[in-house]
């Protein structure tokens, strides 16, 4: 069994959005393999760890499979929303960039 | 079967001003959508209509309509729909009219929506228990208790509202759906201007009034809703905000078309030869933009299941979204409020050096201890360094990186005092000859000072909100 390191960015593409104080971040996998790993691999449990300096209060996780994507809602992601912030990005558009980034172990994926 | 093609020419007030003129003029089109209000630019509205009874609507629509006239005497069939309105829809229309009767388009008939507006009557759609909050079940009296000093504390000289009215509240409304604007097209209307409507149905109001549909057919509503949603952020779904940027020509990007069928079959595309790109991924990035439930993606006019969409790219630039379902519209219309809370101000200086991370820390303490010599605690502040991973705390640092030689730091401060946070936009200029070496960037003056609209997302009842149409040519919309 081989292993290998992949990033989010090696398999799908992804865009983020803000609704009031909270956010979403939507991902694209790059085809049906892409998508089986990141079903398994991306979960909420990991996004919310990799958001966690933000104070997501919550992440839920929705499938899109016809489409080939995910959808994570981070709850209270966004330090008041939009007009209450006070960082730069106050409508949460880097967490897609951000979640890019985001590196997980794939045992299998070569077989 | 019938087809129909519906553009949109702006995703947000500040958008692309050429983008809608290129639009037409490049591509025949049924309909152009132009949707210019976030969740928070009602509020921004609002304040402008508090100075000038006869402000509060997207200013840029008349920039937009002014390079369309050209376009309307070529094009009879070219119809427009926009959220422009704002605030103020009917002194959007004038405004409208009073360009088309100068550009001699007088008999163009001018819609307008209104009854969004809840601020006249906010007292008793509190008292009926209307207007909770979306997120938290809070009744909205319960804001108006927590925040006593916010009135009081907004020094603005805005028009003094009626003593029973809760003045920290600047605005409220309710998002229509899509009945009034196929009332409007029925009644002749070729441009539609609303206020707070929702912004798929931009795109479902000209499908409800070309096609015949029944307003009980949900997979139908919900195929013209993916369809608006898709479309209704601009550039997004042709290649703008994409992962794969590099791809695509965006200077001269193309804004979309949705060519929407009778049968509910959408395709997605823009105009030949513009820049930007439509493929899968595009598409899907922009139908998962800005989501929660996607088995629920709820419009005044459905409840949308966005899980069963299918998408297939048909030929380069065309790519057919198929396959929604949806069930009963919601009993509830969303409601965007925003209330007053307090001033707001950032500043930024280039911080310059090896040791530009602890300087620029070293300022931001500066800066606060000297609002406190001067008498001001500030409520809420953050300091920030931009080029050191500022952009989503903690994210960065599960890469590897270089510590920068130089950062912008940014210090941000909030209170419900306009005055402190005066005092605090005064500190940034005397850190150049009082604070340490290596620091830039101040000819930009001293940071402005904002008046901070808190959002409230709220439901009200859908039998409380009566949408009222008026349409009239554009030299009877004239006093």
């Amino acid at each position: 069994m081989t292993g290998k390191t992949v990033r989010v960015r090696d398999l799908a593409s992804a865009r983020s959005g803000d609704k009031g104080n909270h956010a979403n971040i939507g991902v694209v996998a790059a085809d049906e393999d892409a998508y089986a790993i990141l079903v398994s691999r991306l979960t909420s449990v990991r996004v919310r760890a990799f958001f966690q300096e933000l104070g997501v209060t919550r992440v839920e996780r929705f499938e899109l499979p016809k489409v080939l994507a995910l959808n994570f809602v981070l709850y209270d992601a966004l330090g008041g929303g939009a007009s209450r912030s006070l960082r730069i990005d106050t409508q949460g558009k880097l967490l897609a960039t951000a979640l890019l980034d985001l590196t997980f172990h794939v045992d299998t994926w070569q077989d | 079967m019938q087809t129909i093609r519906i553009a949109n020419g702006a995703g947000f007030l500040g958008d692309w001003l050429l983008a809608p003129q290129r639009l037409v003029e490049s591509a025949q089109v049924d309909y152009l959508t132009i949707e210019h209000l976030a969740e928070l630019t009602m509020s921004i509205l609002a304040r402008q209509r508090e100075k000038d009874p006869g402000a509060g609507y997207a200013e840029d629509f008349i920039e937009i309509l002014r390079s369309l006239t050209p376009a309307l005497h070529a094009q009879p069939g070219l119809k427009i729909i926009a959220n422009s309105g704002g605030v103020n829809p009917q002194a959007c229309a004038r405004a409208a009219a009073k360009l088309l009767v100068a550009a001699n388009l007088p008999e163009v008939a001018v819609g307008c929506v209104t009854g969004d507006d809840l601020l006249p009557r906010i007292e008793s759609l509190m008292h009926e228990g209307e207007l909770r909050n979306l997120d938290t079940g809070e009744p909205l009296s319960s804001l108006l208790a927590a925040t006593p000093g916010r009135a009081s504390s907004g020094t603005q000289p805005s028009p003094a509202p009626s003593p029973q009215l809760p003045a920290p509240i600047v605005a409220a409304n309710a998002y229509l759906g899509a009945r009034p604007i196929a009332d409007a097209l029925a009644a002749g209307a070729r441009i539609v201007i609303t206020g707070r409507v929702a912004d798929a149905s931009l795109t479902v109001g000209p499908a409800m009034h070309e096609f015949d549909w029944r307003w009980d057919d949900w997979d139908r509503l919900a195929a013209a809703s993916v369809a608006g949603h898709l479309i209704e952020c601009g550039a997004q779904v042709t290649g703008g905000y994409s992962t794969h940027w590099q791809t695509a020509d965006l200077a001269d990007v193309g804004y979309p078309i949705a060519e929407l069928s009778s049968n509910g079959t959408a395709v997605i595309t823009k105009p030949p030869g513009s820049g930007g790109t439509v493929s899968r991924r595009t598409v899907v990035e922009q139908l998962v933009y800005e989501i929660g439930d996607p088995r629920h993606y709820l419009t005044p006019d459905v409840d949308c299941d966005f899980t069963a969409v299918e998408v297939a790219v048909i030929s380069p630039d065309r790519v057919q979204v198929t396959g929604a379902t949806g069930r009963a519209a919601p009993d509830q219309l969303k409601v965007s409020l925003a209330y007053r809370d307090g001033w707001m101000a950032s500043g930024t200086l280039l911080v310059y050096g090896p040791d530009c991370r602890e300087k620029a820390a070293a300022c931001g303490a500066i800066i606060f201890r000297r609002c406190e010599l001067a008498g001001y605690e500030l409520a809420r502040t953050n300091v920030e360094l931009l080029g050191h991973g500022a952009g989503v705390p903690g994210a960065f640092f599960h890469r590897k990186y270089q510590p920068p030689g130089e950062l912008v730091l940014r210090v941000t401060a909030h209170d419900p005092r306009r005055e402190a946070v005066e005092c605090f936009v005064r500190q940034f200029a005397p850190l150049i000859t009082s604070g340490p070496a290596g620091l830039a960037g101040y000819a930009s003056g001293r940071p402005q000072v904002r008046p901070v609209f808190a959002y409230w997302p709220a439901l009200v009842s859908k039998s409380l909100v009566q949408p009222r149409v008026e349409v009239r040519s554009a030299k009877e919309w004239l006093p």
